[in-house]
């Protein structure tokens, strides 16, 4: 029997605010334990929490660019569990009026174009850091530094089909978190945490098989991988005539299999209820229209643009839009020599990216400006020099950072293209090779690329190659017609 | 006159014309608390060094000089705040409950943290994790709960007012048990930062105090709006002026039937429809009211109260600070045994409750349901505010009781708080006056309640009854 997946992924995106979201300790990474920490964040007795203006801004910049409705108004709520890692015994988050829903994002299959349903996007605290074993002795230590750090969390549909789209779907939202700057969304880092809700079903069938949930990938690949086994697994269990038992699994990426954590049985009461040292969250429609307008032009506009634009193909514009930065690079250059947008896109992608790639850069890294790909693509486009060229004075620029046109001066790169100087050259390469003029024209026509090769040693490489093209095929010509 | 008997207001006089040395004035206390404390245990800890050095350095303020003392479930920094659980023993926050820092920048002196039922749940004191307060009117009873502590102190001249926390009542039923004023302002007068949570959607600090007067003084100096608590009003705090002197000729005073019935001790009843006279004679016009929804509010109030507490108190797990079981197997039996031996019965009888009606299949039925209720408790008041100005009711439907007579029976000490909590559902302020005593010499209380951020109306309503009447005036035998 064939089977489908259904999956819905839940997913928690830290925001990168100054501050905490219930005080006003810092949110800086990496600090001795317990060094950003105050009464408020460590859940003292008596102490209150305040929200952070700027976590509920960011987090409406996140629902707006997720094609969410705001409510305008939301509430938040204390979800209780005992952990050593959550000092106030509970978390604030929000359950039944969370501050966004109804939004969608767009993925780009090989099948073409898929719209995954968001549930909901509501904000939370984040929890602590238990450490174990980490100080030699059998002692676990808490610190309680990320307590408080602010989340938004991301409930898709079960619109998600195959692992792939799982994957896409995260890549996707980490770019919008990367483009409208409130997350660096990495998951490396523990920026970006996805949950996985995963059934299957016959295909065709309507009703929802019982799920599982699965927890601890911390990479893309991982969740991909992480699904991949888990269908597989189900339908082993299915094929075998067993059923799907509703349990929540840890992925083990050294076993690359899941793991049993709890069964549903075992499964928290939270007892969720409206969290009463805080008001309700409003927002007017003035602050909403305020926030919209600080929006800056998402992935898919960007890409609708390029397009229309600059007459890029939609894979072009697909990559081109995938950071915000590479397509700000893009359109920098662009603005520089507006005349040849194909020709700068392919420059960035495959010259520029390819030998960012091979040193493991990023583009923020990145040793040329847009200003010198666009002035080495004018020199090509007025024929100064020529594309083959242009790749060792993009060498040269990377290396030193020199602009193309001072490179192509000091070392007397330009091309040449008189054409009466090119045809004495081309006649001359003719006379000394009259046996490969008999065959081409005896019809081996490929044999022009050597009187190229020819012309091009003969010239130091310098010769346009169009002009030299012309000029050696009119001659030939001339010739058949001499005979 | 004895020092320890002056009111504020008296104090403020006499030590702004420098008839009377505030070193002086909190020695008198002190001297008062050594003779008595022994037998009324209204404290937890007393700071006599303390007290007499920041007297003798006092500078400027309102309060400048005045002892005070403060229920210990507001945190002071640096110094002990239990609650009166042994869970949290030893506990010193890094950090002033906000009523302090506005205290203390007012000038007053700390004489002490005084008692009160295990994180405010009772209405004895008697659930105290230490020890029982004693009534100073009548040692073998109860002073009332859960802010017993200070109203014990204020009643028996241990200090010159005190703070207290009323979430269901804890305020006012001990004032009226121990013949003194307690105010609960309207929900977001007073900051609660720093106070320790038990059901933070009722929780209230307010004064406790000899006269309405006093009470009038310390609003006007811990009440307006706390950044540091979301929860707060937007409104500066009020003129002690502007509070007191409201003109109560023709005023309507509304009598709600359910609060003179079936379980009202007579000499009560007397007491009050007594007082309502004297307000009558004021110039005020009394009409019967009804509150429909009162006998809901008992029960109601024990969900909602309970379900909050049973998530504010899970911070106390012996990981951060407080008590820690000395032995255990692991981390959930640490949890268990942390709390089992730190908490007291009643606190771990409102986290059952609490966390019983929060759970999944439950909440709709109780949690729920009782927050509708309150909406409905809301109303009422709402309705009633529309005719009258203020309503009067007796605080608490009986006298202080012996001690020991009710802990067997926790619905029958939930029932001592039948008249004020309904005025913590509805977030309204009410103050307790003294209005008389019992054949037996037990104070009455009068509750006066107010609408929401009108507490100018009962303030001056119970300022002109206490003009005429000399029931505040009255010392106890300790």
């Amino acid at each position: 029997m064939e089977y489908e997946a259904v999956i819905g992924l839940e997913v928690h995106v830290q925001l990168k605010t100054n501050s905490k979201v219930f005080c006003s300790c810092s949110t800086e990474f990496g600090a001795p334990p317990n060094t950003h920490t105050c009464p408020v964040c460590q859940g003292m007795p008596g102490v209150l929490p305040v929200l952070n203006r700027r976590v509920a801004e960011y987090a409406i910049k996140a629902a707006l660019a997720l094609n969410c409705q705001i409510n305008p108004l939301s509430v938040f709520a204390r979800k209780n569990y005992f952990y050593p890692d959550l000092p106030k015994g509970y978390q604030i988050s929000q359950y039944e009026l969370p501050l966004a829903e109804h939004g969608y994002l767009e993925i780009e299959t090989p099948q073409g174009k898929r719209r995954i349903g968001i549930t909901r996007v509501h904000m939370e605290e984040d929890a602590g850091k238990n450490v174990h074993g980490e100080f030699g002795d059998p002692h676990s230590y808490v610190d309680l530094n990320r307590t408080g750090v602010p989340l938004i969390e991301i409930v898709s549909e079960p619109d998600i089909r195959t692992p792939e789209e799982a994957r896409l779907y995260l890549q996707k939202l980490r770019t919008i978190m990367r483009y409208i700057e409130v997350s660096d969304a990495d998951m490396e880092k523990g920026e970006l945490r996805c949950d996985a809700n995963i059934s299957i079903r016959p295909k065709g069938e309507t009703r929802l098989g019982v799920k599982t949930e699965l927890k601890n990938m911390n990479s893309f690949r991982h969740v991909q991988k992480a699904l991949e086994y888990e269908i597989k697994r189900q339908q082993k269990v299915l094929e075998e005539g067993g059923i799907i038992v509703q349990e929540t699994l840890l992925w083990n990426p050294q076993l690359g299999a899941t793991e049993t954590m709890r069964s549903k049985e075992e499964a928290h009461d939270y007892r969720y209820f409206p969290e009463p040292d805080l008001v309700p969250l409003e927002v007017s429609q003035e602050w909403l229209e305020e926030v919209a307008a600080s929006l800056p032009e998402l992935p898919d506009e960007k890409k609708a643009r390029f397009i229309e634009e600059y007459g890029l193909s939609a894979y072009d514009a697909e990559v081109l839009t995938s950071a915000r930065e590479m397509a700000d690079f893009y359109e920098a250059a662009v603005k520089a020599h507006p005349d040849n947008p194909k020709a700068l896109a392919n420059w960035v992608m495959v010259e520029l990216l390819g030998r960012l790639h091979a040193e493991n850069k990023s583009l923020l890294e990145a040793p040329v400006t847009p200003q010198q790909i666009a002035q080495l693509v004018a020199l090509v486009d007025k024929g100064t020099i020529s594309g083959k060229m242009a790749k060792e004075v993009l060498a040269k620029t990377y290396q030193t950072g020199k602009d193309p046109q001072q490179i192509v001066e000091e070392e007397g790169l330009v091309q040449l293209s008189d054409e009466s100087e090119l045809e004495a050259i081309v006649e001359k390469v003719l006379e000394d090779n009259p046996k490969e003029v008999e065959k081409y024209l005896a019809g081996k026509t490929k044999i022009v690329g050597f009187f190229v090769g020819q012309i091009m040693k003969a010239t130091k490489g310098k010769a346009n190659p169009q002009v030299v093209n012309k000029i050696l095929i009119k001659k030939l010509q001339e010739k058949g017609e001499q005979q | 006159m004895e020092l320890c008997w002056m009111t504020v207001k008296e104090a403020r006089e006499a030590l702004d014309k420098g008839e009377l040395g505030a070193g002086e004035l909190a020695r008198a206390i002190l001297d008062r608390v050594e003779e008595v404390e022994s037998r009324v245990r209204a404290y937890i800890n007393v700071f006599p060094g303390e007290a007499l050095e920041t007297a003798e350095k006092v500078k400027g303020g309102p309060l400048a000089g005045i002892p005070l003392a403060i229920k210990d479930n507001i945190c002071i920094r640096g110094l002990e705040t239990t609650c009166a659980s042994k869970i949290l023993k030893g506990f010193k926050p890094p950090y002033n409950a906000t009523v302090v820092d506005r205290l203390r920048e007012a000038g007053y002196v700390l004489l002490g943290k005084t008692n009160l039922d295990e994180f405010a749940m009772g209405s004895s004191t008697e659930n105290s994790g230490f020890f029982t307060t004693h009534n100073p009117w009548d040692l073998d009873r109860v002073p009332g709960g859960s802010s017993g502590g200070s109203a014990a102190a204020v009643a028996a001249g241990e200090c010159l007012a005190a703070l207290g926390s009323d979430t269901g009542g804890s305020i006012r039923q001990p004032a009226a048990f121990c013949g003194v004023v307690g105010l609960k302002p309207t929900y977001g007068r007073v900051s609660r930062y720093g106070l320790v949570a038990f059901a933070s959607s009722l929780d209230q600090i307010g004064p406790i105090t000899r006269t309405v007067e006093d009470a009038a003084l310390l609003l006007e100096v811990i009440s307006g709006h706390d950044p540091r608590d979301s929860t707060s009003a937007p409104y500066p705090p009020h003129k002690a002026q502007e509070l007191l002197f409201k003109e109560v000729r023709g005023m309507v005073l509304g009598l709600p039937k359910e609060y003179f019935g079936e379980g009202l001790d007579p000499q009560v009843r007397g007491a009050v429809l007594e007082a309502v006279r004297v307000l009558e004679s004021l110039g005020c016009r009394v009409e019967e009211v009804s509150l429909p929804h009162s006998p809901y509010a008992v029960a109601t109030y024990y969900l909602v109260a309970t379900a909050e507490a049973s998530s504010n108190l899970a911070r106390y797990d012996g990981v951060k600070y407080g008590y820690r079981a000395p032995e255990h197997k692991d981390l959930y039996d640490m949890y268990v045994k942390t709390r089992s031996q730190g908490f007291g019965v009643e606190v771990k009888r409102r986290i059952m409750l609490g966390t019983y009606a929060l759970s999944a299949g439950y909440y709709d039925a109780y949690y729920l349901k009782a927050q509708k209720v309150r909406t409905l408790i809301k109303r009422d008041f709402e309705e009633v505010f529309r005719a009258c100005d203020a309503v009067v009711t007796p605080t608490s439907p009986t006298p202080a009781f012996r001690m020991g007579e009710r802990l067997a029976d926790p619905l029958t000490m939930y029932l001592s708080d039948i008249y004020t909590i309904s005025v913590n559902l509805a977030g309204i302020p009410a103050v307790s006056v003294p209005c008389g005593f019992t054949r037996e010499g037990l104070p009455v209380g009068l509750q006066i309640m107010g609408r929401a951020f009108d507490e100018a109306t009962i303030l001056s309503l119970g300022y002109a009854y206490q003009g005429v009447t000399d029931w505040h005036k009255k010392r106890p035998p300790v």
